[in-house]
């Protein structure tokens, strides 16, 4: 699509909806939101920006092919989900650990669980880049 | 935590990234058979465990039954993914040498890994809401799958394949939400204990038709087969293989696990309808295939009548009945995987699947035409091949409660079956080529020969070991039907046995 305002305005959309998808896959573990949703929603952005100024670009600006995002995804969801069997622990077993915790503060706390969210946020953002990009390209 | 319940699932993922990663290398196709191979072992270890303890029972991350997503294996799913993964190494053998380049660059074989890793999770999982998500892998992968190669009619046939999953997918997604609030649970087990009490019975029984049509679509069931013969005689002979020879038995298996487990409660209605379902879907999947002229054609109706016999003995619903069922399910996925890949020999050799094109198999590859009557013959019922046992138990449980009519069909679909391979025979095995040409195996060179006919003949060696052996598959057969009738120990092992 040839128009100017979709072409300027999606530049800035792009950052706007992939920072928002972060805050969104931050949120996710004890709120609404998460990997799949923020998955689809940088997506989104990705999409816009195909569509404004093709898809040459958009898969220039991303850098990495959309399916090897996809499969880098898959991979840590993987490694977050066998994580667990290195601390004797039924697969998928959330492991965590606690930066700086004193007393009822639990400071900063990293699990596996996260880990695993990311796996899951690349392989939605890979897998829906792969299509729409596929897609576009037939038309 | 047991490791040989997850490793199943745990590898062909991990095999699909591996090969993704080697794409563009040629050590990736064999990234593919290793991967399969290891399958192997892990399905034939939870084979035993399954055998040695009963029912299997892992809860992935901690969460004790029925709040977690529980992975379970009894004797029915433990059966199930051995011969996944017994497909799965033949067919990653096969597609050594029919996935072009292309298509290895495209990622067939992590898009068939993953494909493969769906289908032995909705056989190990023991949660509705997983087993949806399995459902989804499926479709995903076996859709990029369809029209990987991108022919104007392998997007026509993906269309259609998508289009009325989809809609099954809906219905069982709306199934699986009024039947957690009519219960509030949607573990397996949990569930057929939560169903007894449920008051509103009339509900549930909509619910269950529900189910019913939602699985009925991915089995191919009269009348929502129709999406299949119209896209599995597209893609390639590998796929179309593993397509054939596993996805709509997934249908089955949901099927025969929700209306034992579940739906137990009105068996006069429910299984009522699925008994007429599988007389019609036997008749007219049989009277389709007599219509069609090319080889896939014939062979993708037969999986639609092949289905009903399926259903026949799940609707039978006696020991005998369910006997049959099982054995059916893996006699027919050996010998219908096989047909396919035969199927693409023999386009390789005489360049057509359009059976008034080909000809002169017989004189120019007589092994291939040995190959080919172990698993036609089979499928028709032949003894002492193995689908004569399968045949034979499903008649003899539709006369042991004197349904006449529905044995006068089985056996009857058993004999236009033979009618549509004599046609396959005498076309492109018996008579002449229309073109002249030699369909010579001689023609291919020494490693693409061994990787096409490898796996058909190890396929066909086990067609008729279950055939001449059958006593050890009856036996496995009978005690998973036990367990599918009695599930109190399938219930006791998920509820009460949490590691």
């Amino acid at each position: 699509m040839n128009s100017i305002i979709l072409r300027i305005g999606s530049r800035y959309v792009v950052g706007i909806l992939l920072l928002f998808s972060i805050y969104m896959l931050l949120r996710g573990h004890n709120e609404p939101g998460g990997g799949f949703i923020g998955g689809l929603i940088g997506a989104t952005g990705f999409v816009l920006y195909a569509i404004g100024c093709g898809t040459a670009d958009a898969r220039a600006a991303l850098r990495i092919m959309p399916q090897t995002i996809a499969m880098a995804g898959l991979g840590i969801a993987l490694v977050a989900g066998l994580a667990a069997a290195a601390f004797g622990d039924a697969l998928f077993t959330g492991q965590w650990l606690f930066i700086g915790a004193e007393g009822d503060d639990k400071g900063l706390p990293l699990s596996t669980v996260l880990v695993f969210d990311i796996g899951v946020y690349l392989v939605v953002f890979g897998a829906i880049l792969t299509l729409v990009f596929a897609m576009e390209e037939e038309i | 935590m047991s490791w040989t319940l997850t490793l199943p699932l745990v590898l062909p993922f991990l095999t699909a990234v591996a090969a993704f990663l080697l794409r563009a290398n040629p050590a990736g196709r064999w990234v593919s058979v290793v991967g399969s191979a290891l399958l192997l072992i892990a399905a034939g270890s939870l084979m035993l465990e399954t055998l040695r303890a009963g029912v299997v029972v892992g809860q992935m991350g901690n969460w004790p039954a029925p709040f977690g997503i529980t992975l379970v294996a009894d004797l029915l799913s433990a059966i199930m993914v051995v011969i996944t993964a017994i497909t799965a190494l033949a067919v990653s053998v096969y597609a050594l040498a029919d996935i072009d380049r292309r298509m290895e660059m495209l990622g067939y074989h992590a898009l068939f890994n993953v494909l493969i890793a769906g289908v032995v999770g909705a056989f190990l999982t023991g949660d509705l809401f997983n087993l949806y998500v399995w459902f989804e892998v499926m479709l995903i992968s076996s859709f990029g799958l369809l029209i990987l190669g991108g022919r104007k009619e392998q997007i026509d046939g993906g269309i259609k394949y998508v289009t009325l999953n989809l809609v099954s997918t809906i219905l069982f997604l709306s199934g699986i939400g009024l039947l957690y609030g009519m219960t509030g649970t949607l573990n397996l087990a949990d569930l057929s204990l939560a169903v007894e009490e449920v008051e509103n019975k009339g509900l549930l029984t909509v619910v269950a038709v529900m189910f019913m049509i939602a699985f009925g679509v991915k089995a191919a069931l009269f009348p929502l087969f129709f999406w299949l013969p119209a896209a599995y005689h597209t893609p390639a002979f590998s796929v179309s293989a593993v397509f054939a020879g596993l996805l709509t038995k997934v249908g089955v298996y949901a099927l025969i696990r929700m209306f034992t487990l579940v739906f137990d409660h009105d068996i006069g209605f429910t299984h009522e309808i699925l008994l007429w379902v599988a007389a019609l879907t036997m008749i007219t999947g049989v009277l389709g295939a007599a219509a069609q002229s090319d080889f896939r054609k014939i062979l993708s109706f037969h999986i639609v009548s092949q289905i009903g016999y399926m259903i026949l003995g799940l609707a039978l619903y006696t020991p005998l009945a369910l006997v049959g069922a099982v054995f059916y399910l893996v006699h027919h996925i050996v010998v219908k995987a096989n047909l396919f890949l035969i199927a693409g020999i023999a386009q390789r050799l005489t360049g057509s699947t359009e059976l008034s094109r080909i000809g002169g198999l017989y004189k120019s590859a007589p092994l291939l035409a040995v190959l080919f009557l172990i698993p036609a013959f089979s499928l028709a019922g032949f003894p002492p091949l193995s689908g004569f046992w399968a045949k034979y138990v499903l008649v003899q449980a539709t006369l042991e409660v004197e349904a006449w009519i529905l044995a006068g069909v089985a056996l009857a679909v058993g004999l236009l079956t033979i009618y549509s391979m004599t046609k396959i025979w005498a076309e492109a095995f018996w008579k002449k080529h229309p073109e002249g040409i030699d369909p010579t195996p001689d023609k291919l060179d020494g490693p693409t020969r061994a990787a096409l006919l490898l796996p058909v003949g190890f396929l066909a060696t086990l067609t008729i070991i279950i055939g001449f052996f059958p006593q050890p598959f009856v036996a496995l057969a009978e005690a998973s039907a036990a367990q599918l009738l009695d599930p109190t120990a399938y219930v006791t092992a998920v509820l009460g046995g949490s590691e």
